[in-house]
């Protein structure tokens, strides 16, 4: 009991530390800094969520760039004001129920979640019918397929126009306060007998079936919960960059994703965070390689397009070298730390 | 009219492709997301060596084929290779990583202008039948391709090379216990489904003379679905699957205009149909779980 209440004021410490750091950044910090902390935190909402199912379930799912987008559209069209919209739709009109919603930037994150996990629920039928590669090819089907109807229908979507001069509400404040409220209910899930039940299916479905587990309504349960933060950040990111189109959720977002958990350690919430936070300050740092080094008498010209090639190299090095990437299914915590650190004394006590 | 000739031959384009995914799942249960860049490789190997080097087509043409099929030789030994007794997941990492790794390769070394396609003359020409008028191509398309079709079909079937392989797709395991040499089967495997793709790929760059680092995508994503229609791990079935897939977009899109702007959606839509009614596909044997 006594370590349960150590632990939960050094993880206060922690966040109490973490804002602290971000009031700095918000306070002194360039529009750079600051756009790079917002990123790194959508970034983790959705690596954290995506690992829920990716490495929790053990079931590669590929399509998580189709709640992205659901939930950025659906946001959007809330918090625009009729007039904005009347701006932005200039061929096709928008839907008129649609039209003249409008509700503040809390509600419309809800919403976008809501409406995420609503078509997570929808697709679910179908996909867990299927299991390993088809299951994969069934997702990123579905993934596609939203991105097409983004496209199509521009009733609702404005098509590959897309909507542009969003309002920039996503501040430091709502990027890292969601991100550490997904990060502490999936925590929470995974800590508990769902979570348990979730890491059953991955390590051997048939064996969990036979402990009772229905492994259906435990994988619904993961992919609706996945959804709802896919979309919350989703909407989080439509408000940060202030303009979206079809183009923006392509299978290129699930597969810079894709890249986070597995170099954090698939099935590792803080795998999942640290993978996010690597990869988008590696995503920053590389820059370099793309803009022009002088050497003085010779200039290297830069390769745009480098980037994307180091990070593909990276992912193959860490799955073929290094599979368990940064944190393998372990979590970071006080807890193995303060191990680490004893171990690391007795050794020096032992010497 | 025009339109059933229209379909059969990028249905025909399919079924290549799909040859290829269906080899290979068939051995190595594996989707080999890489499998559609392996397109864009044979096409730009043939521009160059059109362009560049200013070879007769038919040498370009061969030139291309074959390095393809030693592209996806190289292909199983790094990315493939390492995983054999991993998870499944991690190999289906891999194969999305190594199809990043070949499309951005690409980009950099190439650029992301599009291409145009030099086309032979001898595909170029139009000849009227039946009132309508087609382009050669059009028509030689499906006749190349159930030329290669039965030519592989008698090396699985004929050979003893076929025969192994066959045994591989029923039993990893025991075949390797019978002293065959596994990763040979499965590097031929590789060199077959590869070069088979390439010759799809130049096909399709000559249909479709827009030649760029992204191009093997869709047609390999739709490949896949056709072998997956066809029954996956069934070589003729991959191209029936193939034929219906092309035949089944073309018609649409001629019959019903409106959907045109659905038609990359129409392939994943009648995949789900499919693994919904009737997981096996066309052609296929029922599943047995491999554990």
């Amino acid at each position: 009991m006594k370590g349960i209440i150590h632990n939960r004021i050094l993880y206060g410490a922690t966040l109490v530390l973490l804002f602290a750091i971000l009031f700095l950044f918000n306070r002194y910090g360039t529009d750079y800094q600051i756009r790079i902390l917002n990123n790194m935190a959508i970034f983790i909402t959705l690596a954290v969520s995506y690992n829920l199912i990716n490495g929790l379930c053990g079931i590669l799912h590929l399509g998580p760039n189709a709640f992205v987008a659901i939930g950025a559209y659906t946001s959007t069209l809330l918090t625009m004001s009729p007039l904005e919209k009347q701006m932005n739709y200039i061929i096709t009109p928008l839907m008129w129920p649609l039209s003249e919603l409008h509700a503040p930037f809390v509600v419309s994150l809800l919403a976008a979640g809501a409406m995420a996990s609503l078509f997570a629920f929808l697709i679910s039928f179908p996909v867990f019918r299927v299991r390993g590669d088809y299951l994969a090819i069934v997702t990123l089907g579905f993934g596609e397929v939203v991105r097409v109807l983004c496209n199509a229908l521009q009733g609702i979507t404005n098509g590959p126009l897309g909507l542009k001069g969003l309002s920039p509400y996503t501040t430091l404040w709502w990027s890292w306060g969601v991100a550490a409220v997904t990060v502490y209910l999936i925590a929470r899930l995974v800590d508990s007998s769902y979570g348990r039940a979730m890491k059953a299916i991955r390590d051997d479905e048939i064996a969990a079936r036979a402990m009772g587990i229905d492994p259906f309504r435990h994988l619904l349960q993961a992919f609706l919960i996945s959804a709802f933060f896919s979309g919350v950040a989703g909407g989080l990111l439509a408000h940060l960059i202030t303009t979206i189109s079809p183009t923006l959720f392509t299978f290129f977002l699930t597969f810079n994703l894709l890249i986070m958990i597995v170099v954090g350690g698939l099935g590792s919430t803080t795998g999942a965070i640290i993978g996010a936070a690597l990869f988008t300050w590696g995503g920053e740092a590389l820059r370099v390689v793309e803009s022009p080094i002088g050497l003085g008498f010779v200039t290297i010209p830069g390769i745009p397009g480098m980037r994307m090639v180091l990070f593909s190299i990276i992912l193959m090095v860490v799955i073929l070298f290094a599979r368990r990437g940064v944190m393998g299914q372990n979590e970071l915590s006080w807890d193995t730390l303060s191990g680490w650190l004893g171990r690391l004394g007795l050794r020096q006590k032992n010497q | 009219m025009q339109q059933l000739i229209n379909g059969i031959s990028l249905g025909s384009l399919y079924g290549l492709v799909a040859i290829g995914y269906t080899m290979v799942y068939g051995i190595l249960r594996l989707i080999n997301f890489a499998h559609g860049d392996l397109l864009m490789f044979a096409a730009y190997t043939a521009i160059y060596g059109i362009t560049l080097f200013t070879m007769p087509w038919y040498v370009s043409f061969t030139l291309a084929i074959v390095l393809t099929g030693i592209l996806g030789i190289l292909l199983d030994r790094v990315a493939y290779k390492p995983l054999r007794d991993a998870p499944r997941i991690s190999l289906l990492i891999s194969a999305i990583g190594a199809s990043f790794l070949l499309e951005n390769l690409a980009l950099v070394v190439i650029g992301g202008v599009p291409r145009a396609f030099p086309r032979p003359a001898l595909f170029d020409k139009v000849i009227e039948l039946f009132g309508v008028r087609i382009q050669v191509l059009t028509l030689y398309t499906p006749v190349i391709t159930v030329l290669l079709l039965l030519g592989l079909l008698y090396i699985v079937f004929r050979t003893k090379v076929g025969k192994a392989m066959r045994a591989a797709s029923k039993d990893f395991e025991t075949t390797r216990l019978m002293g065959i040499n596994l990763d040979r089967i499965i590097s031929i495997t590789f060199l077959l489904g590869s070069m088979l793709a390439a010759a799809g790929g130049i096909m399709w760059a000559m249909k479709y003379p827009q030649v760029n680092p992204f191009m093997g995508v869709f047609p390999g994503l739709k490949a896949f679905i056709a072998a997956v229609l066809g029954g996956i791990g069934n070589i003729a079935g991959a191209v029936i699957g193939g034929f219906l897939l092309g035949l089944g977009e073309v018609l649409i899109v001629a019959l019903v205009p409106e959907l045109a702007q659905y038609r990359d959606a129409l392939a994943f839509v009648i995949l789900i149909l499919v693994l919904l009614f009737r997981p096996t596909g066309i052609m296929g044997e029922p599943i047995i779980e491999k554990s």
